[in-house]
C-alpha cells in the first residue's frame, strides 16, 4: 500500500523529513516546525487561539465536517468543574486507513495539535481513544506525548491512551466517552452536546486524528498560510484513503476542489484503474457513503458544497473505487452486514432495521424489494439515536437511486 | 420571549408556555395531543430506546424523542406530521416483526393509531427462545422482550441499585444479561422484582401468575386488589394484594406511594405465602 502524498503535502511528512529523521525525535519535531508551533500557540490567549481555528475554516475531518472553531467557542465557554480534550483514533469505517498512516508516520503531529486544542480550550486532561486493532501505535502515541512534554516543559496537560475493544460504534463521540467510562459503548441522547456534557459530563473537545494534524499546522502557518490550499469553501487539505480497483491503492493528501477523477488517475495518487477496466462507481466517504456512477466521478469535484449536489460527501475521506466487473448489489449487501454487525442494539429502527435490510438484501433482488427498502430505510434515517442507524441505508439509497448501477434489465 | 422560568412553543399549530424542563411529550399533552411511548415509565429516567415517541422538530435533521428531549423557547413541533406517523409505524412493524403475539397493550394501540401492517417486515429472525424457569419467584421469556432498558434501570439507579443485569451483545443479538448468562439464582438478583414490575411486556413474570396462565386459571376480571401495609420492617410500604379465589396471586405498590413510588424488596413483594398457610395453633404457639 503506498503512502504517498499528493503534489500538495502538508499533513503527510515529505520523503526529505522522514528519511532524514526518525518520527519519534526531536529532531523531527524541528524538521516539521512544531517547536516553533507548539510555542507559538501556548504564547497565545485562548481568545486568539479560538479566534485563528475560526478564521483558517478548519471543518472535522471525521466525517461530520462540524466547523472546529465553533466547538472550540463552545467548549470554552461552557460551565464545568473540569474539561476534556479527546483524540478520536478509532477508525473503523470500512474503506479508511488514514489515521493509522498518519499516526504512524507522524505522531507527533496530531499529538501537538491535542496539546495545543488542550491548551485552546483549558482542559485539564487529554485522552486519546485508539482503535483496538491499532495496538502497536499506543507506545508511539505515548512516546510523542512524552517528547512533547520534554520539548514544552511543565505546560502539557497529563494524557491517557485508551485502547477500544474492536466496536465501530465507539467512534461515535458519545459512545466514546462511555467506554472511556468504563461503560458500554452505546451512544447518548443529543442534547446535551459534548462541548457542553462529555467525558464524565464535563465540557468535552473531541476532534479527529486529522482534525488535530491540521489544528498543529495551522498553529504553525498561521490561518492565511493554512488557507492558501484547497479551496474557498473548505481551506486545507485532505487525506483520502483509495482502495479497490486502481493501480496504486493508498494514503494521499489531496486539496480540497480537486476534480474527482484527478485523485483516482493522478500520477501522484491512485494512477488510474487496474488491470485495464473500467470505472463503474466509486463509494465515497465509506460505509455510510454514497454511491457515484462514473459519469458523476467524471464531472465532481471533491468538496462539500460540489458534493452535495450528488447526495454525496466526503465523510471520512474513503474511495472505494470498483471496475465494470464488480457486482453493486453484493457490495450492499456486504455493507448491510457490517451494520447489522456493528449496531450497539440500543434502539429499534436500528437494532431491527439494519437486519431486516440484510435480510431482504440476501432473501431478494433489489428490484423486488425496492419500496420496502426505501420504507425501512427512511424511518432509520429518521428516527434512529445516531448517526450509525440513520447513515446506515444511505449507501443503498444512493445505489437504488442510480439503477444504472444495478439495474441491467433496463 | 424566553421569559422566567418558561418557555413558549409551538405544538401542531398552537402556542403553548411550559415550564422550562419540562419533556416536550408532557408540553405535547398539555397541547392536547398525547404522544405514545413504550419504553417509558413514568418512575425511570427515559431510555429513550423504542424510539415510538419521535416528532418533527423545525430545523432538525431527524425526528427526536418526546420523552427525553426537554422544551426549548421557540421550538416548532408536529406531533402527527407524515414523517413522524411513517417512523411510528416502521418501529411498531420492526417490533411486531421480531417478538410474536406482542400482548402489549402500548404496542396494539400504535398499531391502530399508524396503521401499521404487522406482518410487513415478518420474514427474518426472530426472538423465539425457550422460556427461563430457573427460580422460585419469577420467569424470564426473553422472547417477549423489546430491549426497552425499564428492567435495567430499574436494577440500576433508577430504584433497586443491584445493577444484577444488564444489556450484553450488540445488534440484534443484544438482550439483557445477568453476566455470563448465569442463572439468577447465581447472579446479583436479590429478587425485588422490581424488574417485573415495570417490565411491560411480561417478558418478566411472577412465577405464580405465569403458572396460573399456562393453566388458564388466571382470570384478570375476578382479581380482587386489597390495599394494606407491608408488615415486615418499620418502613412502611404500602402494598395491593392481588388475590384470586381467595388467594394471594401477586404483590404491587402504587407509583403514587411516597414512600415505594412503586418499588418493593423481596419480603414486600414475594414473601407472602406465610399468609395463607394453613392456621396451625403451633406455629403461633412457637412465637418467641
Amino acid at each position: 500500500m503506498s503512502q504517498q502524498g499528493g503534489a500538495q503535502q502538508r499533513l503527510l511528512p515529505n520523503q526529505e523529513i522522514v528519511t532524514q529523521s526518525s518520527p519519534l525525535s526531536f529532531q523531527r519535531l524541528q524538521l516539521r516546525g512544531l517547536n516553533l508551533a507548539l510555542e507559538r500557540a501556548f504564547g497565545m490567549t485562548t481568545k486568539s487561539m479560538i479566534q485563528e481555528v475560526q478564521d483558517s475554516g478548519i471543518v472535522g475531518r471525521g466525517g461530520a465536517a462540524f466547523p472546529a472553531g465553533l466547538k472550540w467557542l463552545s467548549v470554552n465557554e461552557a460551565a464545568g468543574h473540569s474539561k476534556y480534550v479527546v483524540m478520536n483514533a478509532d477508525e473503523s469505517e470500512p474503506g479508511t486507513f488514514k489515521d493509522r498512516v498518519l499516526l504512524e508516520l507522524d505522531p507527533l503531529l496530531p499529538l501537538a495539535g491535542l496539546a495545543m486544542a488542550a491548551h485552546g480550550v483549558g482542559a485539564h486532561k487529554a485522552y486519546v481513544y485508539l482503535r483496538g486493532e491499532y495496538r502497536h501505535l499506543f507506545s508511539p502515541i505515548q512516546q510523542a506525548w512524552e517528547l512533547l512534554e520534554r520539548a514544552m516543559p511543565q505546560v502539557l496537560v497529563p494524557l491517557e491512551v485508551r485502547l477500544g475493544a474492536g466496536a465501530y460504534i465507539a467512534g461515535e463521540e458519545t459512545a466514546l466517552f462511555n467506554s472511556i467510562e468504563g461503560k458500554r459503548p452505546e451512544p447518548r441522547l443529543k442534547p446535551p452536546f459534548p462541548t457542553v456534557q462529555g467525558l464524565f459530563l464535563q465540557p468535552t473537545l473531541i476532534h479527529n486524528v486529522e482534525t488535530l494534524a491540521n489544528i498543529a499546522l495551522l498553529f504553525r502557518d498561521g490561518a492565511d498560510r493554512f488557507r492558501a490550499y484547497g479551496s474557498t469553501a473548505t481551506p486545507g487539505t485532505k487525506l483520502v484513503s483509495i482502495s479497490g480497483r486502481v493501480n496504486r491503492p493508498g494514503v494521499y493528501e489531496v486539496p480540497f476542489g480537486i476534480p474527482l477523477l484527478e485523485i483516482l488517475e493522478g500520477v501522484d495518487t491512485a494512477q488510474g484503474m487496474q488491470g485495464g477496466q473500467h470505472l463503474q462507481a466509486v463509494l465515497l466517504g465509506g460505509a455510510a457513503g454514497s454511491f457515484l456512477t462514473a459519469a458523476e466521478v467524471g464531472e465532481a469535484t471533491y468538496d462539500y458544497p460540489d458534493l452535495r449536489r450528488y447526495g454525496a460527501s466526503i465523510g471520512s475521506g474513503a474511495l472505494v473505487v470498483f471496475g465494470q466487473s464488480d457486482v453493486l448489489p453484493e457490495v450492499a449487501q456486504t455493507l448491510a452486514q457490517f451494520f447489522a454487525e456493528e449496531s450497539c442494539g440500543q434502539c429499534v429502527p436500528c437494532r431491527i432495521g439494519t437486519v431486516r435490510i440484510k435480510e431482504m438484501l440476501e432473501q431478494f433482488s433489489l428490484s423486488e424489494k425496492q419500496s420496502d427498502l426505501r420504507d425501512l430505510a427512511q424511518t432509520m434515517r429518521d428516527a434512529s439515536i445516531c448517526g450509525l442507524g440513520q447513515s446506515a441505508t444511505t449507501a443503498l439509497i444512493s445505489l437504488l437511486d442510480r439503477p444504472v448501477l444495478w439495474n441491467w434489465g433496463l | 420571549m424566553e421569559t422566567g422560568d418558561f418557555r413558549q412553543l409551538t405544538i401542531d399549530g398552537e402556542v403553548c408556555r411550559v415550564a422550562a424542563g419540562t419533556p416536550l411529550k408532557d408540553a405535547c399533552l398539555l397541547a392536547g395531543k398525547e404522544i405514545p411511548t413504550l419504553c417509558w415509565h413514568e418512575r425511570l429516567t427515559p431510555a429513550s430506546t423504542c424510539r415510538a415517541c419521535v416528532v418533527e422538530l423545525e430545523g432538525s435533521r431527524t425526528l427526536v424523542s418526546a420523552c427525553s428531549r426537554l422544551v426549548e423557547e421557540g421550538m416548532v413541533v408536529h406531533t402527527d406530521s407524515p414523517r413522524v406517523l411513517h417512523a411510528r409505524r416502521g418501529i411498531a412493524e420492526l417490533l411486531l416483526s421480531v417478538v410474536e403475539d406482542a400482548q402489549v397493550p402500548e404496542l396494539q394501540e400504535l398499531v391502530q393509531s399508524t396503521g401499521a401492517d404487522v406482518a410487513h417486515f415478518r420474514f427474518g429472525a426472530t426472538l423465539a427462545q425457550p422460556t427461563r424457569d430457573d427460580n422460585d419467584l419469577y420467569i424470564r421469556d426473553y422472547s417477549q422482550c423489546i430491549l426497552c432498558y425499564r428492567c435495567v434501570e430499574a436494577c440500576g439507579e433508577d430504584a433497586q441499585n443491584t445493577f444484577a443485569i444488564h444489556v450484553a451483545g450488540r445488534g440484534f443479538g443484544a438482550h439483557i444479561d445477568t453476566g455470563f448468562d448465569r442463572s439468577l439464582v447465581d447472579s446479583d438478583c436479590v429478587f425485588c422484582g422490581n424488574c417485573v414490575q415495570v417490565c411491560p411486556t411480561g417478558a418478566l413474570m411472577d412465577k405464580t401468575e405465569w403458572t396460573l396462565r399456562q393453566t388458564g386459571e388466571w382470570d384478570e376480571s375476578c382479581i380482587q386488589v386489597s390495599e394494606t401495609t407491608c408488615s415486615y420492617c418499620g418502613v412502611g410500604c404500602a402494598l395491593d394484594l392481588h388475590v384470586l379465589n381467595q388467594r394471594i396471586v401477586k404483590v404491587t405498590s402504587p407509583y403514587s406511594h411516597p414512600v415505594t413510588q412503586g418499588m418493593l424488596c423481596v419480603k414486600g413483594r414475594y414473601g407472602y405465602e406465610y399468609v395463607q398457610r394453613p392456621d396451625t395453633s403451633s406455629v403461633h404457639s412457637s412465637a418467641p
